[in-house]
């Protein structure tokens, strides 16, 4: 694509790699040629990097796509999703979810990024609901404040509870932070 | 009325007052200067040329990119002092600084030259600064800007060689140029001042006379105030010959790349009987932002293009 149609949000192929285009600044001094300072992301790695572009250059755009799915189980290493509409299962590695896979239970919705056939990013819910498995009764670690304890959930991550949480309590967690927002029921 | 936009226009009609006292502070200057005020064509069967400006085409014809070539006309039948506040138009140019449609004033001299030109901008940003209440200085975007005249002046090699490290009067390399102006060059400026950087590569003239020299130079300035590009300002190229080898030149560049070009046979026509003349074109939105302390030009004007 000619680089005068690049926007915010464009992909781009840059070395077989794809780029999200984060900002585009557009100056022209004078009678010269126009100048795009882009800052894109690497949407493998997230790093950014800083490129400029004249007029008259091109870029190679691509298509990430973006799918609806639901975590179904984890099956060795890989974690194995569901595509609401072709219901076709795709698996991603430890590698690909990151932390994101310590919120993930049988059933949570979740959105992936795909670019040519490969998970890119996947997003989950704000707030995901939990069952606390082992609230510890002590007061654990320096970086606990006063009020809150350590609390194991289902899905095998540990995170700051309020004291009165006890095993088996069902929380909200803000998937963003990893905090506790509040206990919704008991199991 | 969309609430978002209802919000908006609200938010902006301080800035809307600044460019009404700007637009109305021009033509009692210009008036008082015993300009007349022209008016010419936005639809026009041809544009200027110009490789880095892209026009909109309407029907086989353009949207007017610049008043200049229908301005120049006018001088060639004999008018000494012209002004217009003219509606542009230049496709894709889209950014904090830029949209595609925006407000021109270009003002001629028969008779002047570009230094000539310098001093009358000199004489009118003070002017629509005290139209603006702001007295001899203006704040933007936290730096003071000391607006008495003279401004300093920067010739386009001495900053290339101190700022750059390279002479583009040597070897003129076009996209080093470019990206230098903007990397090295316009962040060299001091920013408590205007700045008139003047006399570029003879690559860079555009429509600018070439003084005698060597090297050659173009009479062309730019005027810079916070890094803000506000105007470009000619001793105007008089010599038929020239001209045409220049829009030759450039439009072979434009019909290359499969843009549209039309020979501006009219204007080239008129050129024999131009007068020398200096002129210039300055952004009127620029201004407007400047007076205002306001960082995007979205917000001095009504409707942007994007919130069309």
């Amino acid at each position: 694509m000619n680089i005068e149609e690049v926007t915010r949000n464009t992909k781009i192929l840059i070395d077989n790699t794809p780029m999200a285009v984060e900002t585009v600044e557009f100056v022209k001094p004078g009678k010269g040629r126009a100048i795009y300072k882009f800052r894109l992301r690497n949407l493998f790695s997230g790093n950014v990097l800083d490129i400029t572009y004249h007029s008259g250059d091109k870029v190679e755009e691509t298509t990430v796509t973006v799918h609806e799915m639901q975590y179904l189980y984890k099956e060795g290493d890989n974690y194995i999703f569901m595509d609401n509409s072709s219901f076709e299962q795709m698996p991603m590695t430890e590698a690909q979810t990151g932390v994101k896979a310590g919120y993930l239970k049988e059933g949570t919705p979740v959105v992936v990024m795909m670019w040519e056939d490969r998970p890119i990013d996947l997003q989950l819910p704000k707030i995901v609901e939990l069952k606390v498995v082992e609230a510890s009764a002590s007061l654990k670690g320096a970086t606990i404040t006063a009020q809150m304890k350590e609390g194991k959930l289902e899905t095998g991550i540990t995170i700051g509870v309020p004291a009165f949480i006890k095993d088996g309590d069902i929380i909200k967690v803000d998937t963003r932070t990893g905090t506790y927002i509040e206990r919704v029921g008991s199991k | 009325m969309n609430l978002d936009e209802s919000r908006r226009l609200a938010s902006i009609k301080s800035k809307l007052e600044y460019r009404a006292r700007t637009l109305a502070g021009i033509r009692a200057f210009f008036t008082e200067e015993d300009f007349l005020e022209i008016d010419t064509p936005i639809r026009v069967p041809a544009v200027a040329p110009e490789q880095f400006i892209a026009a909109y085409t309407s029907e086989g014809w353009f949207l007017s990119t610049s008043p200049e070539l229908q301005m120049k006309r006018l001088l060639a039948a004999g008018y000494r002092r012209i002004f217009q506040i003219a509606r542009c138009f230049r496709k894709d140019e889209r950014g904090r600084h830029h949209n595609p449609e925006f407000t021109m004033l270009e003002w001629y001299r028969a008779g002047a030259d570009y230094n000539q030109i310098i001093a009358d901008t000199e004489n009118l940003v003070l002017f629509l600064a005290g139209k603006n209440g702001l007295g001899r200085q203006l704040s933007y975007q936290g730096h003071k800007i000391d607006l008495s005249p003279p401004w300093p002046r920067i010739t386009v090699r001495e900053a290339y060689i101190h700022q750059a490290g390279w002479d583009p009067f040597i070897h003129f390399d076009g996209q080093r140029f470019d990206d230098d102006m903007v990397d090295k060059i316009i962040p060299s400026f001091p920013v408590s001042r205007p700045v008139v950087i003047m006399d570029y590569p003879p690559q860079c003239a555009a429509l600018a006379r070439l003084k005698a020299g060597h090297p050659a130079a173009a009479e062309r300035a730019e005027i810079f105030l916070a890094g803000l590009e506000i105007a470009n300002i000619y001793s105007e190229l008089t010599d038929p010959a020239e001209q045409v080898r220049r829009f030759k030149e450039e439009m072979k560049i434009i019909l290359e790349a499969g843009r549209p070009s039309t020979w501006p046979q009219k204007f080239i026509e008129a050129v024999p009987q131009m007068p020398p003349c200096g002129g210039i074109a300055l952004g009127i939105d620029r201004l407007v932002m400047l007076f205002s302390d306001t960082a995007s030009i979205d917000e001095v004007m009504a409707f942007p293009s994007d919130l069309l």
